[in-house]
């Protein structure tokens, strides 16, 4: 018995291998079989996709699953749940759970987990340092043996030059990319958004663009000085992504993400909501130079890929005094909806560079299966439906925390079906 | 029907005035104030109203200034205060709201460490708040206070030169009253050295990091307060230092106009921020400042909890 799966009438855009036409999908056995202008059934389960975009599938190199220690927070399951209904058919879980994935076991339990209850391909990064206490390195070649496809200490900087480059010495025997989450702690300390004339006249301590830009300036450095490969977390300046601009030109091996909320929203929103701790976040939203520097970055490609950083919070960590409340907001049921209608159908970047952005280049940057539709890939699709409207209702989302800035918001486009390995993993209306 | 003089259900910063509103607050304050003169300090205005001051915060001048303007309203009110209740146990401001909530209080006046803190009461409550200051964001009633006595003495805020010196980074009072002073038309300059000075405010004011340029000239000089912590935090390297370069000395007073008025929120380090000769001069405006804190409160509260049905 095999599985075939046949996606018929689609507009197919692939832009690994330079793709735009009007072409029949066809998945046998969790592998792309066939992608020609017709196809025929031969008893496959046929699916009418005629008016809908197919691409290969979206990978999201930034979330964070919470699964083991945070289970209140989220799950595996409900994660990969709403990664699924955001069209997305992988993601990336980062290492900042209790314990923190610092070593073989927990990888592996992690994909145990997975592959009971994932409903999408989850795929493990490993922490940088034990415990990410940024002192001692963690076991990269056990990891990367495990199923860990890169290393970070997200939620952390590593705060140390010469950690850093031992990181990213090591990383190249396992052939594993070291993400950093640029801050330089020492200034952002203490503080809840962005520094400048909104923090000063909401009274809330702020963190400047500069701690980020200079770690990132120094990572660029200390990648060009090791030959490691770095990717740098949720640019969110324009500086920053200029520094990974400037890398880039001289050959560094550096890479970049940014997030929707980053590149759709800024620190006035912090004002304009009173305080509300939905925008609050690490990095924080930033001055509209930095969102400008960010979009054009996605546009001349010094930003590689877009990342949600989706970081479930429970109610109790958000409903509390802006200082108080956690960092972060979830992203993985909004973000490919935001794309569509704020940056492709706002004419800011092309639907191609968004496919691009969202399954092409993160599959590169980790050496992950998919973000092809090449015969003999990863059978993980995703398709697009561009005139869906709908309002982003918290309420509704699969994940288990709610705490986003973009409730309410009305978009235009949308996942329709998210497929992986060949089966539907969500589905709309299905 | 006109629109109400003053059209908000809390007072949560001055921000969000018009000075038309900042204009209701002073004159109701300027016709209330009469009361405290009388033998008997005391009106029915806000009877059968119940006020909650919950103070996160020590603040012996600001608390007592809110309950006597209660009493003299005749309002019910109750003062909670950190040593004393559950907040110290844990309990989060929203619990402690929401127990408070049960009472149904009219208003509650809240002091916090948060910036933010009274939207978020405002969020969550039904009551009205009254912001009581809120971390570094705003003190709206201190701003309301040092307005009525500028123009008790003054006989306007429009077009007075106003300096405001001293660690404008942490200071709420010093937000209010750049709002409030901006809005009814003054001129302020804002003085501090520039690791005090916050990033950006340069966008609502002129800033200098010389006293003597800020207080040229000036009609008023409001001096904020160098806290304890802030003496170790790395911000400048010496007291001494500080009082010589930033200090209101009786000097640097002369630049000032002839009639030039000192305002401070109080308490005073004398020979920090202010030379001993300057506090005790005869610029000083503090006894009326006591007086205009509690006239200014009862305003508030008159306007928020009686303004509407009385008007
Ligand atoms: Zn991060």
């Amino acid at each position: 018995m095999t599985d075939r799966l046949l996606l018929k009438g689609g507009r197919v855009i692939d832009p690994g291998r330079s793709v735009d036409a009007d072409l029949d999908l066809l998945l046998v056995d969790g592998e792309v079989a066939e992608l020609e202008t017709r196809v025929a059934a031969r008893g496959a389960e046929v699916i009418d996709v005629s008016g809908l975009v197919v691409c290969p599938g979206f990978i999201d190199l930034h979330t964070h699953l919470r699964q083991p220690g945070r289970e209140d927070k989220e799950t595996i399951a409900t994660g990969t749940r709403a990664a699924a209904a955001g069209g997305f058919t992988a993601v990336c879980a980062m290492p900042n759970t209790e314990p923190v994935n610092d070593q073989a076991g927990i990888t592996r339990a992690i994909l145990e987990a997975a592959a009971r209850e994932g409903a999408v391909r989850v795929w493990p990064i490993g922490a940088i340092t034990r415990g990410s206490k940024g002192e001692e390195l963690a076991e990269y070649g056990d990891m990367r043996e495990a199923g860990c496809v890169a290393v970070s200490d997200d939620g952390r900087p590593v705060a140390s030059a010469r950690m850093m480059r031992r990181a990213l010495e090591y990383a190249k025997g396992f052939d594993l990319t070291v993400i950093d989450h640029c801050e330089e702690p020492t200034l952002a300390q203490g503080a809840s958004m962005n520094e400048g004339a909104v923090a000063t006249m909401l009274g809330l301590r702020g963190a400047p663009g500069a701690g980020e830009a200079i770690m990132v300036e120094r990572d660029v450095l200390l990648a060009e000085l090791t030959g490691g490969k770095l990717h740098i977390a949720h640019a969110s300046t324009a500086a920053s992504v200029d520094a990974v601009r400037r890398g880039k030109a001289r050959g560094v091996r550096v890479t970049a993400e940014a997030t929707p909320q980053h590149l759709l929203l800024t620190d006035e929103l912090v004002r304009t909501s009173e305080y509300d701790t939905s925008t609050k976040m690490n990095p924080p939203l930033r001055a509209e130079e930095d969102r400008q520097g960010l979009i054009q970055g996605l546009r001349d490609g010094a930003v590689d890929c877009i990342a949600t950083d989706h970081a479930p919070h429970t109610v109790d960590d958000k409903k509390v005094e802006y200082d108080a409340a956690a960092f972060g907001v979830v992203g993985l049921e909004t973000a490919v909806a935001l794309c569509l209608d704020r940056l492709v159908a706002a004419g800011l970047i092309s639907l191609g560079r968004l496919i691009e952005l969202l399954s092409t280049r993160p599959a590169a940057i980790l050496g992950l299966p998919g973000g092809t539709l090449a015969p003999g890939a990863a059978a993980d699709v995703t398709v697009l439906d561009l005139s869906r409207r709908h309002k982003v209702d918290p309420a509704r989302f699969h994940s288990k925390s709610r705490n986003t800035p973009f409730g309410g918001w009305t978009l235009k486009g949308a996942p329709a079906l998210t497929i992986v390995g060949g089966r539907v993993a969500w589905g709309h209306g299905r | 029907m006109t629109a109400p003089a003053y059209p908000h259900r809390h007072l949560l910063g001055i921000e969000p005035l018009e000075a038309s509103h900042i204009q209701a607050v002073l004159d109701t304050a300027e016709a209330l104030r009469e009361v405290l003169d009388r033998p008997i300090k005391k009106v029915p205005a806000l009877r059968g109203k119940t006020v909650v001051n919950l103070f996160y915060e020590a603040s012996t001048r600001t608390r007592a200034s809110f309950e006597i303007a209660e009493k003299v309203l005749s309002a019910d009110s109750l003062s909670i205060a950190t040593s004393t209740s559950s907040v110290q146990k844990g309990e989060t401001l929203l619990d402690t709201a929401k127990n408070l909530e049960a009472m149904n209080p009219d208003m509650i006046v809240l002091r916090h460490s948060a910036s933010g803190a009274a939207h978020f009461l405002a969020r969550h409550c039904r009551s009205a708040i009254v912001n009581a200051g809120d971390g570094a964001h705003e003190h709206p009633t201190q701003a309301l206070l040092d307005a009525l006595t500028l123009r008790q003495r003054k006989g306007r805020l429009e077009g007075l030169r106003v300096a405001i010196v001293g660690d404008v980074l942490h200071s709420r009072v010093a937000r209010s009253n750049l709002w409030l002073l901006t809005k009814m038309g003054a001129k302020v300059t804002l003085c501090a050295p520039p690791t005090l000075m916050p990033p950006g405010i340069e966008t609502l004011a002129p800033t200098t990091s010389r006293i003597e340029e800020a207080v040229e000239g000036a009609d008023a000089i409001m001096m904020l307060r160098i806290q304890q912590e802030r003496m170790t935090g790395g911000y400048f390297p010496t007291l001494r230092e500080y009082h010589a370069r930033f200090g209101l000395t009786e000097e640097r007073v002369r630049l000032a106009k002839k009639d030039v008025l000192i305002l401070h929120p109080g308490p005073m380090n004398r020979g920090v921020e202010i030379a001993s000769e300057v506090a005790d001069g005869p610029y000083s405006v503090i006894l009326d400042q006591v007086t205009n804190g509690v006239a200014v409160r009862m305003a508030v509260l008159y306007l928020l909890l009686g303004g509407a049905e009385a008007a």
